[in-house]
C-alpha cells in the first residue's frame, strides 16, 4: 500500500507500515493516525516523539517497560503503565504507535 | 474490534456444525524476496514449481522416515477430527488433522504410490495444481504444530511434522511466509528474533535493574555478556520487550541473585526461539541453534538454562544435541539443558528461596500447559515432570491455584491459537477463533472456581492470550509468567519485602522464628 500527501506518495508495506523511515513526517504521521481511526493529542505524540528519539539512538523501538517509564516520568506516575498507552493505541503502543512514528513494525512473540 | 464475530462461549465445548470453505480467506502475508532470500530460498515462485515441489517431497521422504509412515498409515478413523483448535473455533472442515494431512497426502499418493500414479481416482491421489498450492497455503497456516491431534490418533500420525514439510516445500519453491521467515533472517543478522540490537539490550537491562531495585532494595544484576560465567540464560526476546514477558525475566533475574548464581545473557545469542522449527527447515534450525552453543562456548559457561519458551525448550530438550552437539564443554554434573522452571523448583525443593506466597494472594490461578512443552518434551528427568515442576513452583508462591478441565491440560493440553509461526496481526481471525477452546475451559474455572489469572511458560501463549482474551471479555493482564509469581513472592535478603515482614532492624528480636514459617515449600492445592 501507499500513502499519498499532496501529490507525493509515500511506500508502505501491507500493513502499513512506511518503508523509507527517512520520509517520515509530522504530516505522513497524521495521515497515518487517521487511517488508524485514531485523534492525535499531545499525549500522542510526546509517544510518538519518545520512539522517534530512542529509535535514533538504538534502531529499534523502545521496550514496553521503557516507554512506560518514559511516559510516567512525563505525564504522571498514574500513566506510566501498559493499560494507559493501549488506550491512546489501542492496537497496542509497541505496533500502533510505531507505525505512526514511521518505524518498523516489532517483531517476534509479542 | 474486527470483521469477524467472536465465537460464543457456552457451557462445554461443542462439535461445530461444518461450515466448508470458512476459513479459506486466511491466509498470511506472503515473505518478500529479500526475507526469503535471506534464508538461501527463492525471492519469488519459481518457473517450474510444481516440479521443485515434488522433487523436494521426494528428498523430504528420503531424509524423514516419519513423513512416510504418517503419510502411508492414516486409515481415517476419525479420531482427530474433532481435536483441533482450530476445526472446534471455525467449523472449516479443512481444518480436521486428517483433512489437513490430506492435502498433502493426495498430492504424495499421486506421485510416490503406484496406485496414485496409475489410478489416482480410485486412491484420492491429485497433482499439485495452482488451486491445491493455494490450499496448502491457506491450511498449513492453519496448523499451530501443537500435535494435540497426534495424540488422539491411534497411529500415532503427527501433523506438524506434515505441515512442517509442507511449509519447507513451499519455501523451496519461493512461496514462504513473510511473519517467520522475515523473524528468522533477523535473528541470523541481529541475533534474536525482536533485532533488538546488543546496545538496545544493554540498555534495557540496565532499566530493568533500576526497576527491581526500586522496587526491592536490592541490586539485583542482569548481566550481559560475562565471560567465565556459571550459567548462559537464553530466554525468547520477548522477554526483553513485552509484557507480561517481563515480569518473568525480572522473576528469573531475583531466583539466580537468591541463589547467589554467576550468570549472564549473551548479546549474540539473546533469543531461544527457533522459528526454524515452524518452517520445517532443519537446516536453518540448525544455524540458529548453532549461535546458541558458540555463545556458550565462547563465555566458557558451564550450563544453559533457558527461560520460558514453550518451542525453545522443546529444540533444546529434543534436538539440539542432534543439530549441533555434542556440548560437550558444558560441566557435566549438571543435566543438560536445564528448563528455568526446573531450576527454581530445585532451589524451591532444597528451601533455598524465600517466599511469602501472600503476595499473591489478589490472584487465583490456573496454568496453561504450552504444547511444545506438555507434547515433545518432559522436565526433571521423569515422565509427566513438564507438567508437574511448573506447578509446583505456582503451588509454592502462590495460595489459590485450580486447574482447568483434564481433558484440556497436560498431553490434552489446547493451544493458545498462536503457535507454530501463526502469532501475527494478519492472522488474527483465525487466532481469536482458535483460542476458543482454551478460553472456554479457562471461563469454567472463572465462573465456577473464581479464577483470575492463567499463568504460561511460553512467550507465544502470553501474546497471543494478551490479545486475544479481550475479544472474549477478559482483561488483557490475566495472562502472567510464572516467574513473574515468582518475582512477586521471593523475599530477598536485605530487601523492603524482608524488612516488612520481619521488622526493621532495630526490632529484630524474634524475627528469626517468624521468618522460618513463611519460608514456604508446601504443595498442596
Amino acid at each position: 500500500m501507499a500513502y499519498e500527501i499532496n501529490g507525493e506518495t509515500y511506500e508502505a508495506d501491507e500493513e502499513g507500515y512506511i518503508t523509507d523511515i527517512g520520509s517520515w513526517s509530522e504530516g505522513l504521521a497524521g495521515l497515518i493516525a487517521e487511517d488508524e481511526k485514531i485523534e492525535m493529542t499531545d499525549e500522542h505524540w510526546e509517544v510518538v516523539n519518545f520512539l522517534r528519539e530512542y529509535y535514533d539512538e538504538y534502531q529499534i523501538a523502545p521496550a514496553v517497560r521503557v516507554l512506560t517509564k518514559a511516559v510516567g516520568k512525563k505525564f504522571g506516575k498514574e500513566k506510566g503503565n501498559n493499560k494507559y498507552l493501549y488506550s491512546l493505541f489501542p492496537y497496542g503502543p509497541a505496533k500502533q504507535a510505531c507505525k505512526i512514528a514511521g518505524l518498523p513494525k516489532p517483531t517476534g512473540c509479542i | 474490534m474486527a470483521d469477524f464475530d467472536t465465537p460464543e462461549l457456552k457451557d462445554f465445548l461443542e462439535t461445530p456444525a461444518l461450515c466448508p470453505g470458512a476459513m479459506e480467506h486466511s491466509k498470511p502475508f506472503v515473505a518478500a524476496p529479500n526475507h526469503q532470500e535471506d534464508l538461501g530460498f527463492p525471492g519469488e515462485l519459481v518457473e517450474n514449481w510444481q516440479e521443485k515441489a515434488i522433487d523436494r517431497m521426494g528428498e523430504l521422504l528420503d531424509t524423514n522416515r516419519a513423513l512416510r509412515v504418517y503419510l502411508d498409515s492414516c486409515v481415517k478413523c476419525g479420531a482427530c477430527t474433532d481435536k483441533c483448535h482450530y476445526f472446534l473455533g471455525t467449523g472449516d472442515p479443512k481444518n480436521m488433522p486428517v483433512a489437513r494431512q490430506d492435502l498433502f497426502r493426495k498430492v504424495y499418493r499421486r506421485n510416490f504410490t503406484t496406485a496414485g500414479k496409475y489410478v489416482p481416482w480410485l486412491v484420492g491421489a491429485e497433482d499439485l495444481t495452482e488451486e491445491v498450492l493455494d490450499d496448502w497455503y491457506s491450511y498449513f497456516h492453519q496448523c499451530s504444530q501443537c500435535r494435540r491431534c497426534s495424540v488422539y490418533c491411534p497411529y500415532g500420525i503427527d501433523t506438524a511434522e506434515i505441515s512442517m514439510a509442507a511449509r519447507d516445500i513451499m519455501d523451496h519453491i519461493g512461496v514462504g511466509q513473510k511473519y517467520s521467515n522475515e523473524i528468522i533472517g533477523k535473528l541470523h543478522k541481529i541475533g534474536n528474533n525482536l533485532g533488538l540490537p546488543e546496545k538496545a539490550l544493554a540498555n534495557t537491562l540496565e532499566g530493568l535493574e533500576e526497576d527491581i531495585e526500586d522496587e526491592t532494595g536490592v541490586a539485583v544484576k542482569m548481566p550481559l555478556d560475562v565471560q567465565g560465567a556459571d550459567i548462559l540464560l537464553v530466554t525468547p526476546s520477548a522477554d526483553f520487550f513485552a509484557e507480561p514477558h517481563v515480569d518473568g525475566l525480572i522473576g528469573y533475574a531475583k531466583v539466580f541473585h537468591a541463589a547467589g548464581a554467576s550468570w549472564t545473557v549473551s548479546s549474540y545469542a539473546s533469543e531461544a526461539a527457533n522459528f526454524a522449527m515452524f518452517i520445517g527447515s532443519q537446516a536453518q534450525m540448525r544455524q540458529v541453534a548453532q549461535r546458541i552453543y558458540d555463545a556458550a562456548r565462547d563465555l566458557g559457561v558451564k550450563r544453559i538454562i533457558l527461560g520460558e519458551c514453550g518451542h525453545a525448550w522443546r529444540v533444546a530438550y529434543s534436538f539440539w544435541d542432534t543439530l549441533v552437539g555434542p556440548f560437550d564443554f558444558l560441566d557435566p554434573a549438571y543435566p543438560h539443558p536445564v528448563h528455568i522452571c526446573e531450576y527454581t523448583d530445585d532451589l524451591i525443593n532444597q528451601g533455598k528461596l524465600r517466599l511469602d506466597k501472600s503476595a499473591n494472594d489478589d490472584m487465583t490461578l490456573t496454568f496453561h500447559d504450552s504444547c511444545n512443552v506438555a507434547r515433545a518434551t518432559s522436565m526433571g528427568g521423569r515422565p509427566g515432570g513438564q507438567f508437574e515442576i511448573p506447578r509446583n513452583v505456582i503451588k509454592a508462591v502462590c495460595n489459590n491455584f485450580h486447574d482447568m478441565a483434564d481433558d484440556t491440560i497436560h498431553e490434552a493440553t489446547f493451544c493458545c491459537g498462536g503457535g507454530g509461526g501463526l502469532l501475527t496481526d494478519d492472522l488474527t481471525e483465525l487466532r481469536v477463533k482458535g483460542a476458543k477452546p482454551r478460553m472456554q475451559a479457562l471461563n469454567a474455572v472463572v465462573e465456577d472456581h473464581g479464577v483470575t489469572h492463567m499463568a504460561a511458560i511460553c512467550a507465544i501463549c502470553k501474546s497471543q492470550f494478551s490479545k486475544v482474551m479481550p475479544y472474549y471479555g477478559l482483561e488483557m493482564d490475566a495472562i502472567v509468567s510464572v516467574h513473574q509469581l515468582v518475582s512477586n513472592a521471593i523475599v530477598l535478603e536485605g530487601s523492603i519485602q524482608e524488612e516488612e515482614l520481619d521488622g526493621s532492624a532495630e526490632d529484630e528480636d524474634g524475627a528469626g522464628d517468624s521468618a522460618a514459617t513463611e519460608v514456604t515449600v508446601a504443595s498442596e492445592d
